[in-house]
């Protein structure tokens, strides 16, 4: 029943999520990161907008311009002021290194393929075949946490993991309702200004924002 | 319109503190903002127990029995809380630690925190009440690391990234739930699909793969947020840093108003899938979480963070409770709920006093506080008798019931490992409480105002009148159970 260009555009754009996220893997660069969360969040506003088009529904027309503007312009913006305090910081020793996490990535792809099977054998249409995608971003996104030290990457972990939570629930049920959708945009938007404030508070008290070396509080 | 009141009695007052220079004056209206969110709440579980279920803007709000029992712990331990959050600030103030502005933005804080926790439970749409569970992170971070020590700071950096991970991951859940339910043949489409009443209606034709993958990521994700292993680790941080009112707050009822969201869930979930799937994963992360807490007590220094992992026990053995998820179970895992929040609210606010008047929360630092405090030593160690679960306060009645449920449900297997490691903190507790509160001092003694003796001691007194009688609350307790079990 889905079918034409605008199809087209939202398969499109679930692949530059994904991809975004694999290529997070590959990037040590956190400027590049950042970048790449740009360009995802770019990608949802474009398939909200596609979806907007198919489904002639306003209110996701509301929440293409919403997640353009937070996923796409704030958030990055925000990160980018981390980063600029500290030019050149790069992702120094992330506990994998990169071609063990592009194979890591490779297997979490297929396992969310068969995570996501019960879904799809059960509502085969052209967009739930995608939900893959979201969810394998979210298990990329786990995988950045649990291996990376800086805090930006870390931050950048938890973004991708909303990014693919938020691809998921596009291609499934176009988006939760619109006042759902705007009361998470706003939260995820200020956890990051949170995360913002604390990354460069650690900053200016500890002259980094390398996680390793905070370890006052263990067991 | 009751409804609004409620949320609208924290907001204000916390505007009021915003706007307000601080004086203790602004502190005691924030006691009494949330005395009436307390009388709110009673009214409301009245109504409730007359089988009136209270919506307000335009459906959105809606209090059933259990919502209006949650209110009524929220009321109660915010009450408590906020009297010592005026001690608090005036002693910070007095110090020089914090200037008058920060008093003010604690405040403001707090009351938005209170407020999101209300909001959390008067939803009447589950996709609200995770809007508003997570903004609880989000109020509560900066009070976490209100202390400004790296300590906190860090505290607060691993508390806000891991549970915000965990609230995306029941997040996806919940866009699962909500799949499930547009795929309902002839359900009506629209923003009340996750509608509380309309997914109950729906939930015995919902799709069960799908639920059961919505499921798991639910208990995971509000898992986080309740503290139950294995992403319980931000717990003992956050809960050892924040101010002693904060602590008091987020262990006292943030934990179980993460789990209330659990508890609605489970119930949907059971119409679909029948009993055993929830079951199976809240029987594992019970164990996980009662067998991390019987591991690491007995090696803390720290009252704070003793409490702290005494509060992964205890969410442990909620999780064990509804599990079972017979009406009775049910009933004793709410009354423990509230039992719990008094008793570690106690706690954590006794320990804030401690803090105050030694300078440490160090345990090996503070011996023989009962010779040398006894007011204040002796709410302590009835705090923690309490908490272990001994007669006269309500712990021991719900913990006794939940491990009559689970054994009527074919779970006195884990009934056994709870009881288990129920014994190994019971020791690791005895011993770390017998130097606290016995050990030798020569230090002389000294008298606890009572700005903190009464309302501590009051908190005490409701937990063990519950425990010897809960008979004003039993008509209440077995309706909001009967709201999740079918």
């Amino acid at each position: 029943m889905r079918s034409g260009a605008e199809l087209a555009v939202v398969e499109m754009a679930a692949g530059v999520v994904l991809a975004g996220a694999v290529l997070a893997l590959w990037r040590k660069d956190l400027r590049a990161l950042i970048s790449l969360l740009g360009l995802q969040g770019a990608a949802l506003a474009t398939l909200a907008a596609a979806l907007c088009v198919h489904d002639r529904d306003i209110g996701l027309g509301v929440v293409a311009g919403v997640v353009l503007l937070a996923k796409g312009l704030a958030i990055p913006g925000l990160l980018a002021r981390v980063v600029r305090a500290d030019p050149g910081s790069r992702e120094t020793a992330p506990l994998v290194n990169v071609p063990a996490s592009l194979v890591a990535a490779a297997v979490l792809v297929v396992l969310s393929y068969l995570v996501a099977d019960p879904l799809t054998a059960v509502f085969p249409d052209p967009l739930t075949r995608l939900a893959p995608l979201g969810l394998a971003t979210v298990l990329v996104g786990l995988f950045v946490l649990v291996t990376r030290r800086k805090a930006v990457s870390q931050i950048v972990g938890l973004l991708l993991v909303d990014n693919g939570v938020a691809l998921v629930a596009f291609l499934l049920t176009a988006g939760v309702p619109l006042l759902v959708e705007l009361g998470a945009s706003l939260d995820v938007l200020l956890v990051v200004v949170v995360l913002q404030v604390l990354a460069t508070t650690m900053r200016a008290r500890f002259g980094h924002v390398d996680l390793d070396q905070l370890r006052e509080l263990h067991d | 319109m009751l409804l609004l009141t409620v949320l609208a009695v924290p907001l204000a007052a916390g505007a009021l503190a915003a706007a307000l220079p601080w004086r203790r004056a602004v502190g005691w209206a924030m006691v009494l903002a949330n005395a009436a969110v307390l009388a709110l709440g009673i009214a409301l579980a009245v109504q409730a127990d007359r089988r009136q279920v209270a919506t307000g803007l335009d459906g959105a709000l809606r209090a059933d029995a259990l919502s209006a029992f949650m209110v009524v712990v929220i009321g109660a331990i915010s009450l408590l809380a906020s009297i010592q959050s005026v001690r608090y600030l005036a002693v910070e103030i007095a110090r020089g630690e914090h200037g008058a502005r920060h008093a003010s933005l604690y405040s403001l804080l707090v009351q938005v925190f209170v407020a999101c926790m209300l909001a959390a439970v008067l939803s009447a749409n589950l996709g609200a009440l995770w809007v508003a569970v997570e903004a609880t992170t989000i109020a509560t971070t900066f009070l976490v690391g209100h202390r400004r020590s790296d300590k906190a700071l860090e505290a607060s950096w691993k508390y806000v990234l891991i549970c915000s991970v965990g609230i995306a991951l029941a997040f996806l859940g919940t866009v699962l739930v909500y799949f499930a339910a547009l795929h309902v043949p002839g359900h009506a489409a629209g923003a009340s699909v996750l509608d509380w009443t309309s997914l109950m209606r729906a939930s015995h034709r919902l799709d069960p793969a799908v639920v059961r993958l919505a499921m798991a990521l639910l208990v995971l994700g509000y898992g986080t947020k309740v503290g139950l292993a294995p992403m319980h680790s931000w717990l003992p941080d956050a809960h050892s840093q924040a101010p002693a009112p904060v602590s008091a707050l987020m262990s006292g009822v943030l934990l179980t108003v993460a789990f209330y969201a659990l508890l609605r869930f489970k119930a949907v979930a059971d119409g679909t899938l029948g009993p055993g799937f929830t079951r199976t994963l809240l029987v594992i992360v019970g164990l996980a979480s009662l067998l991390v807490a019987a591991s690491l007590l007995l090696t803390q220094h720290d009252v704070k963070r003793m409490l702290a992992y005494h509060s992964i026990e205890h969410m442990g053995l909620i999780a064990l409770g509804a599990a079972a998820g017979t009406t009775l179970a049910v009933a004793a895992v709410l009354l423990h709920i509230l039992g719990h929040g008094l008793a570690k609210a106690v706690l954590f606010l006794a320990s804030g006093e401690i803090l105050i008047e030694e300078g440490t929360s160090e345990i090996d630092e503070i011996p023989a506080l009962l010779s040398r405090r006894p007011l204040l030593g002796g709410i302590f160690g009835l705090g923690l008798v309490a908490l272990l679960g001994l007669p006269p306060f309500s712990l021991f009645v719900s913990e006794l019931n939940m491990v009559r449920g689970e054994l009527a449900v074919g779970l006195g297997w884990a009934a056994g490992l709870s009881l288990l490691s129920m014994a190994v903190i019971f020791a690791a507790v005895m011993a770390h409480g017998r130097h606290l509160l016995l050990g030798g001092s020569d230090r002389s003694p000294s008298a606890t105002t009572r700005l903190v003796g009464i309302p501590l001691a009051g908190g005490l007194v409701l937990c063990a009148a519950l425990g010897l009688s809960a008979w004003p609350l039993q008509p209440l307790l077995y309706a909001a159970a009967r709201v999740v079990v079918r």
